[in-house]
């Protein structure tokens, strides 16, 4: 059964459509790898999924219990986030707000679930740290522990190794191949085709021409022959990191 | 020094001064830190020239009471301020520079055509800098600064996880199932409530900082969240009273002193947070 389904969805905003008919669905379990140009609506098909924006055609379906407030969601860091003064403690724990209603306080589980998060991600001794003296990879693990007290079943992550350098950018994929070994269904956003190809078990693949599909299916196609094949000889991951996040 | 000190305190009006001041600093400390991270530093000075702006017009209505004019004014302002957020095409900063610029304009030329008072130039400089007017506080608007102080730390206490989580992350907040509107909402009405309140304090023009030094003070010393609430929420109480006091005993405006107070507990902050950083590395 899968847990969400999206069927002949169109994203955009404003009115504009950006991209139509984008169809996959995400089992439990799943590792999709979302990949496509700059402004091939990546970023908006997630907003979109994560009920940020509304989709302008089509409809996504949550099922097998899951709710539109389980989706863990890790997004790009913001400029506010980069000297905002909170610790490691603080932010893991505001990710269990959404499951409190109008508690304004939170309770032992909470805590409790914080606290195993926090182990989960290995970062359990920089809990009473503040967030903007940590490495960029402590960050997103951060981030992560948050996303993980939303949700137990779907994680949506936005390239979540932007900014990373190469030992903490491998760890981050380790860690989240790790998670999806545990049962967290994986959405991911990624400009890096050869991590795709490596970790992912479906690919889909925005624009025109585009793909959806196992990943094997994927190295089959054309499309995934050709950008795979580009994405060795460019490196795409690292000339569009500069440019869309400046 | 002291007796001179002690005689004063003896008066009804200045404890009045005291009790307000001292409660004012505290609300306008406590979403301090939301507004600076948020960079809506300016929100306070733009506010306040609306105020002062709506206020001229419940001059010229002869309103008795004109703060049931000033408030819906303030609170619609700051809610389409903070609305704005993101996806509009003047941005935040230009966006508090228009209505601010803009109330003044018309707060100063309704004045300027309809003022019956002789003293115009007097009027606006109180309006703006904070008159005396703290030390000429009746009783009712005594017990409304305390009803609405109560309700405003009430309100940021209950919903404190909240405000912080909207303040750190709002797509993540927004994604997990929080009604990030109705908190921009909550969050803008606070702070007109508090600018409003403000104002028979230190004025229109001084606002900002009460708002915004304590909070930045706080962030140079502390790296979380609580902690920097706290401290700055002291710091604004402590440099309020100490403010009003040396206000009372060497005769300077009260407004301008408790900011000039502000302005030495930041450069102490600074100080203090280099060589605490120093410590830790």
């Amino acid at each position: 059964m899968s847990l969400i389904t999206v069927k002949d969805l169109a994203v955009g905003y404003d009115g504009q459509i950006i991209d139509r008919n984008i169809n996959f669905s995400v089992n439990k379990g799943d590792y999709l790898c979302i990949l496509g140009e700059n402004g091939s609506g990546k970023t908006t098909l997630m907003k979109t999924l994560l009920h940020l924006q509304k989709p302008l055609g089509g409809e996504i379906f949550l099922q097998d219990g899951l709710t539109s407030n389980e989706i863990g969601y890790l997004p790009q860091q913001t400029v506010i986030q980069k000297d905002f003064p909170a610790s490691v403690q603080e932010i893991v724990l505001s990710g269990c707000l959404g499951r409190r209603g109008w508690h304004p306080f939170y309770g032992k589980e909470d805590k409790a679930l914080a606290e195993k998060n926090m182990e989960r991600m290995g970062i359990t001794q920089l809990a009473k740290r503040s967030y903007r003296e940590l490495s960029g990879g402590q960050q997103q693990r951060v981030l992560l522990a948050r996303a993980l007290c939303a949700t137990q079943k779907v994680l949506v992550l936005d390239e979540p190794v932007t900014g990373l350098d190469p030992n903490a950018t491998m760890e981050m994929y380790e860690l989240i191949q790790k998670l999806n070994q545990e049962g967290v269904a994986i959405l991911m956003i990624s400009h890096d085709v050869e991590v795709a190809v490596q970790y992912a078990s479906h690919v889909l693949h925005l624009g025109t021409p585009s793909f959806y599909g196992s990943r094997e299916a994927y190295l089959e196609s054309e499309l995934g022959k050709l950008f795979v094949a580009r994405g060795k000889k460019e490196v795409p991951a690292e000339a569009e990191k500069g440019g869309n996040h400046a | 020094m002291l007796e001179t000190l002690l005689t004063y305190l003896k008066f009804p009006l200045v404890q009045h001064a005291l009790i307000v001041g001292v409660l004012i600093a505290l609300c306008s400390s406590l979403l301090g830190v939301t507004l600076v991270l948020k960079r809506f530093s300016y929100i306070g000075d733009g506010l306040s020239h609306v105020a002062f702006g709506a206020m001229t017009i419940a001059a010229v209505l002869k309103m008795t009471n004109d703060m049931l004019l000033i408030l819906p004014f303030t609170v619609l302002s700051a809610i389409i301020l903070l609305r704005t957020g993101q996806n509009t095409k003047i941005k935040g900063d230009a966006a508090i520079a228009m209505i601010s610029v803009g109330a003044l304009a018309f707060g100063y030329l309704i004045m300027n055509i309809f003022s019956t008072s002789s003293n115009l130039a007097g009027d606006v400089c109180s309006t703006l800098f904070g008159s005396t007017s703290i030390l000429t506080l009746t009783d009712e608007e005594v017990w409304i600064c305390i009803g609405l102080s109560v309700a405003v730390v009430l309100i940021f206490i209950l919903f404190y996880h909240r405000i912080f989580a909207v303040t750190f992350d709002e797509s993540f907040a927004k994604a997990t199932g929080m009604r990030v509107e109705a908190y921009r909402l909550l969050i803008a009405t606070i702070i007109a409530v508090i600018i409003v309140l403000a104002m028979n304090l230190v004025g229109s023009l001084l606002i900002s900082a009460l708002v915004i030094f304590p909070a930045l003070s706080a962030m140079r010393m502390f790296g979380n969240f609580k902690a920097v609430t706290i401290c700055s929420a002291i710091l604004s109480v402590s440099c309020a009273l100490l403010g009003i006091l040396i206000s009372i005993l060497a005769g300077t405006p009260v407004g301008s002193t408790i900011v000039a107070v502000d302005v030495v507990a930041f450069v102490i902050s600074c100080v203090v947070g280099k060589i605490m950083g120093g410590i830790k590395r």
